[in-house]
């Protein structure tokens, strides 16, 4: 194995020295505390600081904890928080679509559905919640792989399965789909992962602007999508809702 | 709710504006012909606690907070009077108001439903029959919650009160009433009615006659001048005078959990909705007769349509349900976030032998027992704090479970599938394990707001906005439906322990005070 890495084993000591306590030190008590010539201490607080892991008081110099540590340890957003908070938009999405609505978060190597919203008819539906769906091929999937690097790794380094003969296995291929999902802001599936099936999806961003998940709008392909395109009013429809959960969730308009 | 270009929006109308003067705050929602909402307004009031066991709330402030939640919400709507086909009403149950009909003054503050300072005059007015000496007639027990005592005590405390009332001057109601009052004219020609859903909530109707016993409100030592007309749910009463919606009829009242069952669209005998906030409340549709209770429920007016004949209801409340999630939060700190219940529960497979119990203020329906207390119970070292959060999930189905066995018994009527709205559907666990317990289908609507789409839709029906209630079920849509996956084996093993563990909280209060 090789040896450890000094200056992360040193970045490391100088967090556990600030965390003693409240308290705040100067450059020259944490170089000698840590037996670091000043030079050296002062880079690898420079980092951290710049990671928002350490912060400076402008007044005194003096270097504290950052509020990034804090949030790291409560950055997961819990998916049932979720749920709650995006139930009422998503009733409202497939009512006036009358298509039904699936929310999905990143789940080891695919998509996992958290919350399901019954196509508006009478017909005998089961609820999907628990299910598993694949990254590379529908539209919640592409949606967290374009947006989420975490995804993105998972969809890349997964085996990319044909289910159609529309599905996109190509790496290169691949990319270029994503590419298309961020410039345009949403994905789509049209038979790319079940015959006669399409849906739309646009991603749910927290309030730090991670991506947390994604809404979708499935349904058959011929009330989906209008003379070979997605229609249009479903997709703004889709992102409304997307973008409502956001603001739910603390995220700032964008 | 959505902004702009959703896809076969609510065009141009007509429209119906429902009132929810709830508890902690008043709303009103305006609704399309699909029922769908197109604009929200809400304000909350300030609750009042003088005394321990004492609430209060300001019906002036309440009204203030109508006139402007309705202009608000016809705002939002971008829409006029014009367009408003008529106005409906929902409320807080039992809360009680007297006012002065010349000045429209409210004489005190309105005693709202959780008040308990009519304990005490409740025991006194049992006499030697207790608690149920006008269940007959009522069907209702004796309890601090209803309005007939409250207006008593009102009578009583109120200095010179009841001699204004004999002369006809003072004005009784519950919210609904105030509120129908106010928006037709108030001092100016206000129409004084309730509706017959909120008269069974007083002590003071005869759920036969559905009109008020004289023999009762002489026991409960209330004037029969100040009582309003009772009318239907579901009929004009009068037009609005002044505000944003001048000249538009006011055209349903129903109790907020009748309004819930009637936005379910729960129109046939042994239909049922559960409502599921901080405390929950089950109403089960028993048809045109007044099923008589013989399991600690309460017997009341599911509704009334125009000139048809009534709908009666058999009624259960869970006193904690919602509560005890936030109770885990605030007091407990097991979690951090309602929501996160789900996840701490999720992450075992069982309640790991824990059963939690939350008689926090005594035992409800159907046991009704003050001297309870909480329990948890069946503890071993084997269990963790994710195996308690699955209790507290659990005590809120396996309570509905006995209300609903309760219902089953007093109507002889199974329940087929339940209906549910409120806050804690979002939890999918509980939803599913209400199913398995249950052994029933569990079901949600695709809104949200069953309370004040049940005003809507009465409303509606007075003024010929939808035809009939086949055109309201037409109108209702399944978001989702849990169906039962446990073994009838475990379930049986598991209500045992279940009733086992509720038997460890009687008898925890020495005295019944």
């Amino acid at each position: 194995m090789a040896k450890n890495i000094q200056s992360l084993e040193r970045a490391a000591a100088m967090l556990r020295l600030l965390a003693g306590g409240e308290r705040r030190l100067g450059l020259s008590d944490i170089a000698s505390s840590l037996g670091l010539a000043k030079g050296t201490a002062h880079g690898i607080l420079r980092t951290l600081q710049h990671e928002g892991f350490v912060e400076q008081d402008s007044a005194s110099g003096r270097y504290q904890l950052g509020a990034e540590l804090l949030r790291l340890g409560n950055s997961y957003l819990d998916v049932h928080e979720l749920r709650a908070r995006a139930l009422v938009w998503t009733d409202d999405l497939a009512r006036s679509s009358g298509e039904s609505v699936h929310l999905g978060v990143l789940h080891q190597q695919g998509v996992l559905i958290v919350h399901h919203v019954f196509r508006p008819d009478d017909s005998r539906q089961v609820l999907e919640v628990g299910a598993m769906q694949p990254l590379h091929s529908t539209a919640l999937g592409k949606v967290l792989a374009a947006y989420d690097p975490v995804a993105h790794t998972e969809a890349v380094e997964s085996e990319r399965r044909s289910f159609t003969p529309r599905t996109v296995t190509d790496p290169e291929e691949f990319e270029t789909v994503l590419d298309v999902v961020r410039a345009r802001g949403w994905g789509s599936d049209v038979e790319e992962t079940w015959e006669g099936v399409a849906a739309v999806a646009a991603p749910i961003h927290d309030r730090r602007r991670m991506p947390v998940g994604a809404i979708a709008v499935t349904g058959a392909v011929e009330r989906v999508c209008q003379g070979g395109e997605l229609r249009p009013e479903l997709v703004a429809a889709v992102r409304d809702c997307a973008r409502a959960v956001s603001r739910d969730l603390g995220a700032r308009r964008f | 709710m959505t902004d702009a270009h959703t896809t076969g929006s609510h065009g141009t109308g007509p429209f119906i504006a429902a009132i929810d003067q709830g508890t902690t705050s008043s709303r009103c929602i305006v609704f399309d012909k699909d029922g769908r909402i197109v604009s929200v307004d809400q304000k909350e009031h300030e609750q009042i606690f003088p005394k321990p066991g004492w609430v209060e709330h300001d019906a002036a402030e309440i009204w203030e907070n109508v006139q402007e939640v309705v202009a608000g919400a016809i705002v939002k709507a971008g829409i006029t009077a014009a367009d408003v086909k008529a106005i409906g009403i929902t409320n807080q149950r039992e809360t009680t108001l007297l006012w002065d009909k010349h000045t429209g003054e409210p004489v005190h503050n309105a005693l709202v439903w959780q008040d308990t300072r009519t304990d005490g005059l409740c025991k006194e007015l049992g006499r030697n029959v207790g608690q149920d000496r006008f269940r007959r007639e009522t069907g209702l027990p004796l309890a601090s919650y209803f309005a007939g005592p409250k207006v008593r005590w009102l009578l009583d405390n109120v200095e010179g009160l009841r001699e204004r009332a004999e002369r006809g001057d003072i004005l009784f109601g519950t919210m609904d009433s105030w509120v129908i009052w106010n928006l037709t004219g108030g001092t100016d020609g206000g129409v004084h009615v309730t509706d017959v859903t909120n008269a069974s909530r007083t002590l003071l109707m005869n759920l036969h006659t559905m009109q008020w016993d004289e023999k009762i409100c002489s026991s409960i030592g209330v004037p029969m001048a100040v009582l309003p007309e009772i009318r239907s749910s579901a009929e004009v009463y009068g037009n609005a005078k002044g505000g944003v919606l001048e000249g538009v009829p006011v055209a349903s009242a129903l109790g907020d959990q009748q309004a819930a069952l009637f936005g379910q669209t729960c129109f046939a005998e042994g239909e049922a909705k559960s409502t599921y906030g901080t405390g929950t409340f089950m109403l089960m549709n028993t048809g045109g007769t007044p099923v008589n209770s013989y399991n600690g429920l309460l017997t009341t007016v599911g509704y009334q349509i125009g000139d048809k004949p009534p709908v009666y209801a058999l009624e259960g409340s869970i006193a904690v349900t919602g509560s005890l999630v936030q109770w885990m939060r605030d007091q407990m700190g097991l979690i951090q976030s309602a929501a996160e219940i789900e996840t701490l529960a999720s992450s075992v497979e069982d309640n790991g032998g824990a059963y939690f119990v939350p008689a926090f203020s005594g035992l409800f329906a159907p046991y009704w027992r003050p001297d309870a207390r909480g329990v948890i119970a069946g503890l071993t070292r084997y269990v963790t704090k994710a195996h308690i959060a699955r209790a507290v999930l659990e005590a809120t189905a396996w309570q509905t479970r006995e209300i609903s066995d309760a219902m089953t018994k007093d109507s002889g009527v199974e329940l087929t599938a339940l209906k549910v709205d409120g806050g804690m559907t979002s939890n999918n666990l509980l939803m599913q394990t209400l199913a398995d317990f249950l052994d029933a289908p569990v079901v949600r609507p695709m809104v949200a707001e069953t309370t004040c789409l049940g005003a809507a839709y009465a409303a509606g029906l007075a003024v010929g906005f939808w035809p009939d209630t086949d055109a309201l079920r037409a109108n209702w849509r399944r978001a989702a439906e849990w169906t039962p996956r446990m073994d009838a084996d475990t379930r049986a093993r598991e209500y045992k322990s279940w009733l086992k563990a509720v038997e460890r909280t009687m008898g925890w209060l020495d005295d019944e005070e």
